[in-house]
């Protein structure tokens, strides 16, 4: 499905991560393959350090965390947005909506539009697409899109598939319209056949969490995780993303009129540095204008990981120009999206610790 | 065909990768040795292996192997 909005602006963007901090090495020692099979590993896809949230924060400690910072700074004030949007996987609760948390927990508007999406490595996007839907609302001035997760909690340590590469983080874009046409292109594609190549089987209602879902099993490649923990078939994702996302941006390009040559960076979801050189070879960008240095530097975040490439590389850029941009995501649904936008000069663009320690 | 052998070596040093057909099944190769093995056939033969091509299948056996590097004009 193609997308196109216009009038519309990224206004600021604040990533929130928690402080602490822990290295692959240290990741190894809970691994049952070899030290030297997993330092392989680490120069290959890029594994370095993470950042893990402990176990008692959520995401909206991080958000509030965050938004205080905003509204101490005189980035943000706390009545002038109209709609609060919390993109996660890991909520608080079942009940009630994390967006309504945040909201009493910050004493905000009860004028406020609040709505939570579970969506995963695609979920910026799509945030950002119901970010512009809104503001068609003529009572919708500014939105408030909070994306972030802290999946750690739900990886298993002794699964070198996907424990060296998740992180914790949350992030925080404002949105709100823009008074020069500021075309937006994108689209977006969902294929839940293969929804089980990235799930946690238990601790919904399905399958509820019990003693023994929480039993960990080997699963023949010296992996160990129960069902109460993230499960993900590497390969399959590994291969639809090297068969989806190179069309899907070609079709962007397309249907916007422009040429790759003309965005100054694709700024991908960030599963591990080999997949992004494998898609930078794929569609012929060279790759210095794929970052692909967040999994080393913080891990994955599943939906933060796009605002937290653009904090992490391009925030004094952002923060006093306009860069033509190609932002795509992929992954959990199965979902793949992508938008191509101008974003910039922002208000802010920054990166904050959240102080684990202080709130232990 | 000696120099894949010895990769594969050195990736999984306790198999023998001359006796096995289907190294994924024989539970030789996951998928993270794979991108390691693409990672130092790529270096030793200089070539870039498309994304598509990282499947499984072309790194199940010598001969799946041989066949997808003829691909790349690597005659081994």
């Amino acid at each position: 499905m193609n997308l196109f909005f216009t009038q519309k602006k990224i206004a600021g963007i604040l990533t929130v991560l928690p402080s602490h901090e822990q290295s692959f090495d240290e990741d190894m020692k809970n691994f049952v393959s070899s030290p030297a099979r997993s330092l392989k590993l680490k120069l290959v896809m890029g594994y370095d350090r993470h950042r893990l949230a402990p176990a008692h924060i959520t995401v909206s400690d991080m958000a509030v965390y965050g938004l205080q910072h905003l509204f101490a700074q005189g980035l943000l004030q706390a009545d002038e947005f109209d709609a609060l949007i919390v993109v996660t996987q890991s909520p608080d609760h079942f009940i009630p909506p994390t967006s309504n948390l945040i909201q009493g927990r910050l004493k905000l508007k009860r004028d406020l539009f609040c709505m939570d999406i579970n969506q995963g490595c695609a979920g910026y996007l799509i945030g950002l697409f119901q970010s512009f839907m809104l503001l068609e609302q003529p009572n919708i001035h500014k939105v408030v899109l909070v994306a972030g997760d802290v999946l750690s909690h739900k990886v298993s340590p002794k699964d070198r598939n996907s424990y060296p590469l998740i992180g914790d983080a949350v992030s925080i874009t404002v949105i709100e319209r823009a008074t020069e046409p500021n075309e937006i292109y994108a689209n977006l594609q969902m294929d839940g056949s293969q929804a089980e190549v990235l799930m946690i089987p238990a601790g919904g209602f399905r399958l509820p969490s019990s003693p023994e879902t929480a039993i960990l099993e080997d699963d023949g490649d010296n992996n160990l995780r129960a069902k109460d923990h993230l499960r993900m078939d590497g390969a399959a994702v590994f291969n639809f993303v090297q068969l989806e996302v190179p069309p899907m941006i070609n079709a962007l390009l397309q249907s916007a009129g422009r040429q790759a040559e003309e965005v100054d960076a694709f700024v991908f979801h960030q599963p591990n540095r080999f997949m992004l050189h494998k898609l930078a070879e794929a569609m012929q960008v060279p790759k210095d204008k794929m970052p692909s240095n967040v999994v080393e530097n913080y891990g994955n975040s599943s939906c933060a990981t796009i605002p937290m490439a653009l904090t992490h590389n391009f925030s004094k850029d952002l923060e006093n120009r306009s860069l033509t941009l190609c932002l795509a995501g992929f992954g959990v649904g199965l979902t793949w999206s992508s938008m191509l936008l101008s974003v910039g000069p922002l208000q802010f663009c920054q990166q904050i610790d959240f102080p684990c320690e202080e709130n232990a | 065909m000696n120099q894949i052998l010895e990769i594969l070596q050195n990736i999984r040093p306790e198999f023998d990768f001359s006796t096995s057909n289907n190294y994924f099944a024989d539970g030789m190769l996951d998928s993270f040795d794979m991108v390691l093995l693409v990672n130092e056939i790529e270096k030793v033969y200089n070539i870039s292996i498309r994304g598509l091509d990282i499947i499984p299948e072309n790194f199940n056996s010598l001969s799946s192997i041989e066949q997808l590097l003829a691909k790349y004009g690597v005659q081994l």
